[in-house]
């Protein structure tokens, strides 16, 4: 399963329309600001329940959030052990070399920029489900969700 | 996929020579300009990293897009290496993949840890190994973006 943050509506949409348009279900949980992140993996709120709010195997985290934004999102999840095996793909429209940057000095796994195009940015979602949920060995037992 | 106008750095740290051998084939057929370098013990991988000894000039150890990296290396061990990567500012932001023979959940854990970026187990399968190392290649290089190529660090 994957923890989408997102708060642009449209970028969101692309995002579950190319994983659907690519082989298997996969399930995308879709939150729109920061603070509901930390919510979903710290299981608290409407999350609390562990078997309806599986741990993601994937974070897929923009970087302008409301409420707390994408950088302090990264900063608790890395700093926390209970999460900090949980991949963290930065997914943003930004190529500014500092965010690049400070997204690496707290730890993400990755940093990619959203293409465009729709075409490139389905063949970028198909990419990073087969690397991230295919090949990549996170340390949690996988709960069969991908 | 992006080019820079030099070929993709790769470092790979490993002592096993056939699995050596694999990777080095399957980025020989990459269709995007590389430099392929190998070590084979983690003395080499923190000399070349830190241009010492027998790398002590930076043109011949390049700093690396991505390191591949094995855990058990004679000598310095990977998870120093690892470690020593992850606590260097001039080093930390490079992607560092783990790919190694280990299954064991301690030892994944241990490498996320430590801030491994990624952890991949080898394919035992030859045609699985280079399918692995086509899609490392594509998203490493071609997706992920390189936190040095933005301008002075």
């Amino acid at each position: 399963m994957i923890l989408l943050v997102e708060d642009n509506e449209d970028h969101a949409e692309i995002v579950m329309r190319s994983f659907r348009a690519n082989q298997g279900p996969v399930r995308i949980v879709h939150v729109t600001d920061g603070e509901s992140a930390l919510d979903y993996l710290l299981r608290r709120g409407e999350y609390a329940d562990p078997e309806a709010n599986p741990r993601p195997s994937l974070v897929l985290l923009d970087l302008r959030l409301p409420k707390v934004d994408g950088l302090e999102v990264l900063k608790e999840i890395k700093q926390s052990e209970e999460l900090r095996g949980i991949p963290v793909v930065i997914l943003t429209s930004s190529q500014a070399g500092i965010d690049v940057r400070m997204a690496c000095d707290y730890h993400a796994n990755s940093y990619v920029v959203k293409p465009l195009e729709f075409t490139k940015f389905t063949e970028l979602m198909r990419d990073l489900r087969s690397y991230w949920l295919g090949w990549n060995v996170n340390p949690f037992v996988q709960d069969g969700s991908g | 996929m992006k080019t820079q106008g030099r070929p993709f750095e790769i470092l790979l740290v490993e002592d096993n020579e056939d699995h050596a051998e694999i990777v080095m084939r399957s980025f020989r057929d990459y269709r995007v300009a590389n430099n392929l370098r190998v070590v084979a013990d983690g003395e080499a991988a923190l000399d070349f990293l830190f241009h010492r000894g027998a790398y002590r000039d930076p043109m011949r150890s390049p700093r690396p897009d991505v390191i591949l990296l094995d855990l058990r290396l004679p000598g310095i061990d990977g998870w120093t290496v690892l470690k020593e990567i992850k606590q260097t500012e001039q080093l930390l932001r490079i992607p560092v993949v783990v790919l190694t023979s280990s299954d064991n959940s301690v030892d994944i854990a241990q490498a996320y840890d430590l801030h491994a970026n990624s952890y991949l187990v080898k394919p035992v399968d030859f045609v699985k190994f280079t399918g692995l190392m086509k899609d490392l290649g594509f998203y490493w290089l071609g997706w992920n973006v390189n936190p040095y190529s933005h301008g002075p660090v």
